[in-house]
């Protein structure tokens, strides 16, 4: 064959049929890159396009601006919205105010909810305290309940007649009015926040707490070193990394946190940042909303970045001893029984104590009178055709509490199937593919989910699904909305768990498989699946868990066609109907309590040990 | 699928030996390279080891004849089938390569009995089920694990799970048996035993066999050839007796043996009729012929090599012990000559204080001359 000057030899020709193959085949032969790539282009529009949409419409005339700008048209560039929140009349209302009370709320609640997790953790892990076990399982209760059960639990007894409405338990029983910060704003929700989020200190540390390799210590010990200096020069630096992030994933979680804030504040128009973009939501104005979203994602943001700066290098420590490990338990001597007395009362006072307030604020018939003469069933099992009941039938008759818990269990089923199956995939794509590029950045979007705060991530949602997207129909009102947006702020968990069960299985397990004939499904099915399911199973408890008690995330996009049990709370709240939002809320918590126990029957002991990767 | 994959593969269960050809094979990671323009034959039933440290490429060429990596460039065939080549555009996926693998770490699945285990990929072939039952009680019977087939690997020791993955591996017929450092997880003892049932394994199946290694004892006890390689080239290819007294370069020398080969720097001079190897105040007397131009060369003997004697005797050289390290069998002198370290390796159990000096003896026939620079064998010896 007569050689073509252009083109020198075959294999530099880059479109060759033989490189065309070659090309193809790398591309087929390695399915966690086609995963991962599919993975990649799914998230990225559900994750990255909510961002620039809700700059974009920051950035441009709503309609409820027409009334402030006339001449403008829908969709016009403006920086108005940015003005009026940092610098017009209103900014100290509309920004400083909130921002000021959220970041003061935050670092209050993380402050004392970290401690508190802390040394809880500390006991319980490394202490020869008593009924370890169930302690154990009682501090990651609260974990499990809505976290503004407590803030219903404080209206119940500290409630004042402020606003109306009955009055709590302290002004029936003592006949005094609470003061107002007692009642509303600041100080309670700071109290019930804390007794809320302590649980994930709790985690995180006795996670890292059970990692700490005793010998590490002990060889302190044998170099001379007396407790303190031990304590000081060891275990705590090798707990940093882990207190580190458990002080700034509590942080943005309490940014973004809408429900306590909402129903102690919003009474005394005590707004928090997260209040006050439902409020602006509320009220048409999203242009404004928007902008607070954004001031929100850049504060979760920075504390992220702060955290990776300062503690980033160390993260390795803790689990770099995983293997062989053994721990010394302290004796507390004396303090043994006094300690394990305070830890029974802590845990009985934010588990059981506002569980038992709900339950008697249900069977009270006329609101406000604790008598026992006044006790009833009628809000549990009436027909509703009593005026004092406002005509809401009782909570097993009521189709409307009926529908709402059926659709609350759907949405947990059903984000909890589909956050299983992505954790998997993305597990895969991530780990198998490690050094490549596509999984560095596979991981890092299922992590960017975490960075929006709920209620921000809600209002996104909102602007972005109103209108139909392509071929996505216009999801607003559905209740498919509340699935969709559910998977996606439970990525960072579910890819997290995905990612270390797929860690522990070794390449070679599949590749033995390869080896032998067996194809990519049946390897699938019958060696990746059932090796990874029980982390996959708990990381789907987690969602399970996480989206029955979720409030803040679908606050905004809950309507009358897809109420779930939550949104029922909320509005019962709202309208002072006590016995029905303590009734439907020890209801909400008895099914997810059942429902994490169930789950770890079937998986076995190993649901604690997710929850802590959350 | 696409054209080049061949469909018929996976249909070859039971096929006369296959010969194994990597032709100019280049792997690199990035911008490391693994694998620099390798070429290597395994004759029909033979054994092979390719030999070298951690990193040489040793593993990523057993893994591309697996097909679990793709090449950058070359053509790998078993027999007259073509199963890679960047060229034509010919890649067999691993799955209908049919050849038998066992890893480091044997891969047993956890989640699945020795039984399942061994079936699995029997029944996804379609075998038909007496088939799949005769086939699995052969091989756990060739490795003595029938009464464990309801176990699951947990269940098992170390060395039974390695008779497993062998089985594993017996069952599926396969012509080619790639192996990937099997023994380096068990402990000395039963390293040595599974030894010997690789090898009988190997003469009983005839199949064509690569075997991956680190340790040289692996190496030299099962091999019909040794490929030595490092940083991704091949250093050396022969018997394992070519390897052990006729290193090409000093790179082989030195990593092959137990224990470390001595060497002595110097320069060659002829003088009156006798050469002699100039090594500042040691002169080690040499009667072999060496190019008289070579410069400076570095001479190696091993220690089992090195004549010992306790009194001192006629021309022999006074070592001062270091130590005296008995292994049981045999015992480990270490001391100095001169300014050069030495290390002497004497049959038996050596009871001995380091403050008695011993006179030692070098043969002339036991050295291998090396260029300091190129660090090539000065001696050319035809090899195979």
């Amino acid at each position: 064959m007569k050689s073509n000057s252009l083109v020198p030899g075959e294999s530099t020709q880059v479109f060759s049929r033989a490189n065309l193959t070659y090309y193809i085949y790398r591309l087929v032969n390695r399915p966690e890159l086609l995963i991962g790539f599919f993975c990649l282009l799914i998230l990225s529009f559900l994750v990255l396009t909510p961002l620039l949409e809700i700059i974009r419409d920051s950035l441009s005339i709503q309609s409820y601006d027409l009334a402030y700008r006339p001449n403008a048209e829908i969709g016009d560039f403006t920086l108005f919205h940015f003005e009026r929140v940092f610098t017009g009349k209103l900014s100290n209302a509309l920004f400083l105010k909130p921002l000021l009370n959220s970041l003061a709320i935050g670092v209050c609640v993380t402050l004392i909810g970290v401690s508190v997790g802390t040394l809880l953790a500390w006991l319980i892990v490394r202490t020869n305290i008593r009924f370890k076990e169930i302690f154990g399982i009682l501090a990651v209760v609260p974990y499990m309940m809505p976290s503004w059960v407590l803030a219903l639990a404080w209206l119940s007894i500290f409630k004042n007649d402020r606003i109306g409405g009955s009055e709590g338990m302290i002004t029936f029983f003592f006949g005094i009015q609470p003061p107002n910060w007692v009642s509303y704003g600041f100080f309670p929700i700071v109290i019930c926040l804390s007794l809320h989020y302590y649980a994930y200190g709790y985690l995180l540390m006795s996670g890292a707490l059970a990692s700490v390799d005793s010998e590490l210590e002990e060889a302190g010990s044998i170099c001379g070193m007396n407790r303190r200096q031990i304590m000081w020069r060891i275990t705590v630096p090798l707990l940093l990394p882990a207190l580190g992030s458990a002080i700034v994933l509590t942080f943005i979680r309490i940014l973004g946190t809408f429900g306590t804030p909402a129903l102690l504040g919003l009474p005394v128009r005590f707004f928090t940042f997260s209040t006050q973009i439902y409020a602006s939501l509320n009220a048409r104005n999203s242009g404004d909303a928007y902008v607070l979203a954004l001031v929100l994602i850049v504060l979760a943001i920075t504390c992220i970045w702060i955290n990776n700066r300062v503690l980033g290098v160390r993260k390795s420590f803790v689990t770099m001893t995983g293997k062989g490990f053994r721990s010394r338990e302290i004796k507390l001597g004396p303090w043994c029984w006094p300690a394990t007395m305070c830890v029974f009362l802590f845990l009985a006072a934010t588990v059981f104590l506002p569980l038992m307030i709900l339950l008697w604020e249900s069977l009270i018939f006329t609101p406000g009178d604790y008598n026992f003469t006044n006790l009833t069933m009628e809000y549990w099992i009436g027909d509703g055709s009593i005026d004092e009941v406002y005509g809401e039938p009782g909570v097993f008759l009521s189709d409307g509490i009926l529908s709402s818990l059926w659709n609350s269990c759907k949405l947990g089923l059903m984000a909890a199937f589909f956050n299983g199956i992505i954790g998997l995939m993305v597990g895969y794509a991530v780990v198998r593919g490690r050094g490549t590029l596509l999984s560095k950045w596979l991981e890092g979007i299922a992590f960017a989910p975490y960075i929006f705060p709920s209620i921000a991530f809600g209002a996104i949602y909102i602007g972005m699904f109103s209108t139909s997207w392509g071929p996505i129909p216009a999801l607003y009102g559905t209740f498919a909305i509340l699935v969709l947006i559910t998977v996606v702020k439970n990525l960072p968990f579910t890819s997290r768990t995905g990612i270390s069960a797929m860690l522990q299985i070794d390449k070679s397990l599949e590749e033995t498989a390869r080896v032998q004939g067996i194809g990519w499904l049946k390897r699938m099915f019958r060696i990746i699946v059932p090796l990874s399911f029980s982390g996959l199973v708990s990381g789907m408890l987690l969602t399970f868990i996480t989206a029955m008690r979720e409030l803040s995330l679908i606050i905004l996009l809950i309507s009358p066609s897809n109420m779930v049990l939550t949104g029922l709370i909320f509005n019962y709240n709202e309208q002072d109907m006590t016995q029905h939002s303590g009734a439907v809320t020890l209801l909400l918590t008895l099914i997810i309590i059942a429902g994490s126990v169930m789950a770890r029957t079937i998986s076995g002991g190993f649901a604690l040990s997710t929850l802590k990767n959350g | 699928m696409i054209s080049g994959f061949n469909s018929q593969a996976c249909e070859s269960v039971k096929r006369p030996m296959e010969q194994i050809q990597l032709t100019g094979i280049r792997k690199s990671y990035g911008k490391e390279t693994a694998v620099q323009n390798l070429d290597l034959t395994v004759n029909s039933g033979d054994f092979l080891t390719i030999l070298g440290p951690s990193g040489c490429g040793k593993t990523t060429t057993l893994r591309a004849i697996a097909g679990l990596e793709e090449p950058d460039e070359g053509e790998i065939q078993f027999g007259e089938r073509i199963i890679f080549s960047r060229k034509q555009g010919v890649i067999i996926p691993p799955e209908n390569r049919n050849v038998g693998f066992i890893f480091q770490s044997y891969a047993l699945w956890p989640h699945m009995t020795v039984e399942q285990n061994i079936t699995l990929a029997l029944k996804e072939k379609k075998l038909r089920r007496t088939e799949v039952e005769s086939r699995l009680k052969k091989a756990l019977e060739m490795v003595q694990m029938e009464p464990y087939r309801k176990r699951y690997p947990s269940e098992l020791s170390g060395g039974q799970q390695q008779r497993v993955a062998v089985s594993r591996l017996i069952a599926l017929q396969s012509t080619i048996l790639l192996m990937d450092e099997p023994l380096s997880n068990l402990d000395a003892k039963l390293r040595t035993e599974m030894r010997t049932e690789l090898k009988r394994l190997h003469r009983e199946l005839e199949a064509t066999t690569v075997y991956v290694t680190h340790d040289q004892t692996e190496a030299l006890t099962l091999s019909d050839i040794v490929v030595v390689m490092d940083r991704g080239l091949v250093m050396q290819w022969g018997t394992p007796y070519e390897i052990y007294h006729h290193p090409k370069n000093l790179f082989v020398a030195e990593f092959i043996g137990d224990q470390r080969v001595n060497c002595f720097k110097g320069t060659i001079s002829h003088q009156n009729g006798q050469v002699t190897l100039d090594c500042g105040k040691l002169i080690l007397p040499l009667n072999q012929d060496l190019p008289s131009n070579s410069g400076k060369v570095v001479a190696t003997v091993r220690p089992e090599s090195i004549e010992v004697s306790n009194q001192e005797k006629k021309g022999w050289l006074k070592v001062n012990l270091s130590s005296v390290q008995p292994t049981g069998a045999n015992t480990i002198l270490q001391g100095s000559l001169e300014e050069n370290e030495i290390t002497l390796l004497q049959p038996g159990f050596i009871r001995k204080g380091i403050d008695e000096p011993i006179w030692i003896n070098f043969n002339a026939d036991s050295f291998n001359y090396f260029d300091e620079e190129t660090e090539r064998n000065l001696i050319i010896r035809s090899t195979v």
